[in-house]
């Protein structure tokens, strides 16, 4: 289920949302790096911590720029029409033997989400105060595709059989 | 001397025959007598033979005589199958209606005396009357009941026809005398008295300890204490809830104590069965619950409407695991009160839960008994509400830890059948798992029952052990003789020490109990000492033991 | 003296600190994210919340959550919980268990609280299998699906929860998705501001044991119609369903359960009956 890109009404609205967005991928990317650190899969779980340090700073900086000292009240999660944000992860995205690739390749995957859903606003209807924010967003966000793709480069791409695991899974109860 | 005197009341279905018993029961009972009605019948729903067993002592007593005084039969259909019921001798009298024919020669061969009365036709003389009131007469009067008495009763419980029905019954009593052999001794009219059935006083005992959260799911003989409950339990402001099973049953109880209200279910050995699994929750979650078993002939389906003490195993040993929990057996038909209120007290003191065995034959027998002593035993759940590092399961010198109720803040825990550390947490760690057996076998195994724990009564080098149903008998067995009897209460945990004391002396052990393989004797071997030389009176349901029984095996 | 304000709660409120043991990439995580949204929602409080779970990898959920927990034995969840509510009416109470758990060894008892309408939120993940004993068919699975246990499948047809809580008299019935946690929260707080015994069937992926199942995403989708109150109506929809219609589907208009008494009589009372 794809989020289609909808007119923000007014530019706060839109910052706010923008925020959300940003908020929602560092808790997700939280969430991932716990997942795996419960599952010995440490290595990722650094990873994932340092993308959500990264997502959390761009959530800061749109708080710095709007002079908001915290977010006051969110708006409800799911106006996301129905999925979660554009630059949130699926929560099924991972595998406890995930490598550090797999993990660039879901943020890589977010990452353009997140710019097409800004680029869709951007050549919206939207006021023409969000439309240029949209804009220097996109272009952030395909600033970050970039860094991730180069990132990519310099980690080793997983083997065929990465998923192989000898030992079968344990009956806990 | 012990005086008493039991009849037998028996017919086909529609003859009235219950309705009867219960008339001279509370007769009995008015007239100032202690006394114990049961009942048995033929597998029909309806139309069935049936026969109302009816003793009047002027001693409280719920035991079975050796023998019926007199039987009386408005007809002779399939009676002669409650002939192993109904024991007759020569001293007895037999009742019958000569327009149904001699009484059959399982009774006659007792070499008692059949005397006909024309229950039809006396009957017939009055319009609207029905025979089960001649023969109510002929008995009555054959025991020497008070005319006054029956009378009364009868006023109480006939909705309709009652002046035919009394005088019919005038009429049955001006058949007969009183024969010589029949005493029933002094009435004792100003005693405070009780006409109540065992499952009602469990009930009542429960309710009385605090249960105000009941699960059923009806089995016989059990259902009735279920039945009572409902009204009882909704006039205090508790609630019962009919449940789909017995596995059900048992979890709704769990369900409602975790919340906070103690809670009870009742069932017989079929449904103790399948809750056995949720009573080990109710051990390793450390929540409250009484389940009283009324016990009944096994095993699987076995006899339902019979009596047996076929489920010590099971209570004891049934759960999977180490598994410490309570099991207490009432006495008599009065101490279901007492066992079952202790058994709640138990339950919600140590957090965990408590079996009460009872049986049918208690459970479904009406008796008149002493007005119960107003008991407190003053053992309460130990609630928490502390906030700080809330450990559920914390490990304590007393095994028990308070428990905090769900509405509580700061103290969440979540209860768990999985073991798991102080703070309620699975763990599958050896020094957890030791360390909450040892809490869980704690609790119980410095558990100071005091005096309760068994009635101990008698003096002398022999005794007599038992529990449950069996000691009414066994307490008549030894009158006038010197031997002890110990009938234990608290079944588990077991009390060596106590069991050595009350022994001490005792060179000869009797252990008594309605089971076929000797529950109770390899019970009483596995946890305790038992000196000199031990014999075993056992045999299964449906019949009970009759005092001359035990005297004889001694 | 001034009362203490109450801080509104957020989801991570009433997340505990134990880390769940469900493989990464199980659907439960959405479910546990979802329910503490939910639970936020509602602007309850952790201690008035308890959540009754059986045995299975789902119902190991209430100590992942900070309110009460009650982790009882295999397919006895629902009793569990009817109990607490009839004696706690005061408490909400959620039931969390699987498909194995519910509609398996739970199936009698799910049959029973649909008809009870206790006033409970019952959220099954289904994964159409046995996950915590490595995968067994469960009722939902499909008769095709082969397994150790049942090789070549078990050729028995899948049972179908939604329409036998119809059937059975739930009060409210809905179908949601892990892949929408978000979703999956106004389901779950819907479902439990509606009274009665509230059914939510979650489809949530088994990564480990049903790999295959990650192509739910694309199959599940909105209810194409509005819930209806309208049982008749309701059980054609729920006839035909396929099995991946998201939302509410059935909301009635059944009275919750009702048993307690308000009588407050004393013990003597009761005595009188005893008395000759």
């Amino acid at each position: 289920m794809k989020p289609k890109p909808r007119p923000a009404g007014q530019y706060a609205e839109f910052m706010a949302r923008a925020y959300t967005l940003e908020l929602e991928a560092t808790e997700r990317y939280a969430q991932f790096a716990e997942q795996l650190e419960t599952h010995n899969n440490r290595e990722v779980a650094k990873l994932f911590r340092k993308l959500a340090d990264i997502e959390a700073l761009h959530a800061k900086r749109i708080l710095d720029e709007m002079q908001w000292p915290s977010m006051p009240a969110l708006p409800p999660a799911y106006a996301w029409e129905g999925a979660e944000g554009p630059e949130t992860a699926p929560l099924d995205a991972i595998h406890y033997l995930m490598q550090p690739y797999h993990a660039l390749e879901i943020a890589l995957r977010c990452e353009r989400e997140a710019q097409k859903y800004y680029e869709g606003i951007a050549a919206s209807r939207a006021p023409k105060q969000v439309r240029d924010a949209a804009r220097e967003m996109a272009a952030e966000e395909a600033g970050h595709v970039t860094l991730i793709e180069e990132w990519m480069r310099r980690v080793p791409r997983p083997a065929a059989g990465w998923d192989e695991d000898p030992d079968p899974p344990r009956m806990n109860e | 001397m012990r005086e008493s005197v039991s009849v037998a009341l028996a017919g086909s279905g529609g003859a009235g025959v219950m309705t009867a018993g219960n008339m001279l029961l509370e007769a009995a009972a008015a007239a100032g007598y202690y006394g114990i009605m049961t009942r048995t019948s033929g597998p029909q729903i309806r139309g069935g033979e049936a026969a109302a067993m009816v003793r009047v002592s002027a001693f409280p007593t719920d035991a079975q005589q050796d023998r019926f005084h007199a039987l009386a039969a408005i007809d002779w259909q399939n009676v002669g199958r409650f002939a192993a019921e109904i024991p007759l001798g020569a001293d007895s009298v037999i009742v019958g209606d000569p327009a149904h024919g001699e009484p059959p020669e399982v009774f006659l061969k007792s070499g008692a005396r059949y005397l006909p009365v024309p229950l039809k036709k006396l009957a017939g003389e009055i319009p609207g009357a029905w025979p089960n009131m001649v023969a109510l007469g002929v008995l009555a009067g054959l025991m020497g009941i008070p005319a006054a008495a029956v009378e009364a009763a009868a006023r109480k419980s006939m909705k309709k026809g009652l002046e035919p029905g009394l005088l019919a019954f005038r009429l049955g009593m001006s058949q007969v005398e009183t024969p010589k052999n029949f005493h029933l001794g002094e009435a004792r009219p100003s005693a405070a008295r009780w006409l109540i059935s065992g499952n009602e006083a469990a009930g009542y005992g429960a309710l009385r300890g605090g249960v105000r959260f009941v699960a059923a799911y009806p089995i016989t003989p059990a259902t009735e204490l279920l039945e009572w409950l409902a009204p009882a339990l909704a006039k205090l402001g508790g609630t019962l809830v009919q449940a789909e099973d017995e596995l059900a049953s048992i979890n709704m109880a769990l369900g409602a104590s975790y919340g906070g209200l103690p809670s009870l279910t009742a069932t017989s050995g079929p449904g103790l069965s399948l809750m056995i699994e949720s009573l080990g929750l109710g051990v390793t979650a450390e929540v409250p619950v009484v389940v009283v078993d009324v016990m009944r002939t096994g095993p699987s389906t076995g006899i339902a409407t019979k009596s047996e003490q076929g489920d010590l195993n099971i209570a004891l040993y049934g759960l999977h695991g180490d598994a410490p929990h309570i099991v207490v057996a009432p006495n008599s038909v009065s101490d279901c009160i007492a066992a079952t209120q202790w058994a709640v007290g138990l339950a919600e003191s140590l957090q965990l839960p408590a079996i009460v065995l009872s049986d049918q034959y208690f459970g479904q027998a009406r008796a008149i008994v002493d007005v119960p002593p107003k008991q407190d035993f003053s053992l309460k759940r130990v609630v928490s509400e502390n906030r700080d590092g809330y450990k559920r399961y914390a490990v304590t010198e007393s095994g028990v830890s308070p428990m905090a109720l769900p509405g509580t803040p700061g103290c969440q825990y979540t209860a768990d059948g999985l073991e798991h550390n102080e703070r309620g947490t699975p763990s599958s760690q050896a020094g957890d798992h030791l360390a909450q057996m040892d809490k869980r076998a704690r609790k119980i195994s410095q558990l100071d029952p005091g005096d309760a724990w068994a009635s101990i009564e008698g003096e002398g080098d022999t005794a007599v052990v038992t529990f449950g149903s069996c000691t009414g008998p066994a307490r008549e067995a030894l009158l006038d003789t010197k031997v002890r009897l110990i009938s234990l209460r608290l079944l588990s945990p077991a009390q060596p020490e106590r069991l050595k004391k009350a022994l001490e002396g005792v060179k000869r052990v009797l252990v008594v109990e309605q089971n076929h393989s000797g529950q109770f004797l390899r019970y009483l071997r596995s946890e305790y000492d038992l000196p000199g030389e031990v014999k075993s009176l056992r045999r299964p349901g449906p019949l009970p033991f009759r005092p001359e029984e035990i005297r004889n095996a001694l | 003296m001034n009362a203490p304000l109450t801080i509104p709660l957020q989801a991570k409120d009433f997340k505990s600190d134990y880390k769940p043991v469900w493989c990464p990439g199980c659907g439960d995580y959405s479910v546990l994210s979802a329910m503490t949204k939910a639970l936020a929602m509602l602007d309850l409080r952790p201690e008035n919340v308890a959540v009754v779970s059986g045995i299975g990898c789902s119902s190991r959920i209430p100590a992942y959550t900070t309110c009460y927990g009650f982790h009882g034995v295999h397919g006895r969840a629902l009793p569990a919980a009817t109990g607490l509510k009839v004696a706690r009416p005061d408490l909400t109470v959620l039931v969390a268990s699987g498909d194995g758990d519910g509609y398996s060894i739970g199936g009698n008892h799910f049959l029973h609280a649909c008809r009870r309408n206790v006033d409970l939120t019952y959220i099954v993940m289904d994964n159409h299998v046995y996950g915590m004993t490595k995968g067994q068919p469960s009722p939902t699975t499909e008769p095709d699906w082969c397994s150790k246990l049942a090789p070549g499948g078990t050729g028995v047809r899948e049972f179908h929860p939604l329409v036998i809580a119809l059937a059975s008299g739930a009060n409210f019935i809905a179908r949601a998705f892990s892949g929408d946690p978000n979703g999956c929260a106004g389901l779950i707080a819907e479902a439990v501001r509606h009274p009665g015994f509230s059914f939510i069937e979650v489809l949530s992926p088994c990564v480990t044991f049903r790999p295959e199942q990650r192509g739910w995403k694309d199959r599940a989708h909105p209810a194409p119609v509005a819930p209806t109150d309208d049982p008749a109506r309701a059980a054609r929809r729920l006839m035909s369903d396929d099995g991946f219609n998201i939302g509410v589907l059935f909301k009635g208009n059944r009275p919750a359960f009702s048993a307690g008494s308000t009588q407050c009589g004393q013990m003597q009372d009761l005595e009188k009956a005893f008395q000759l």
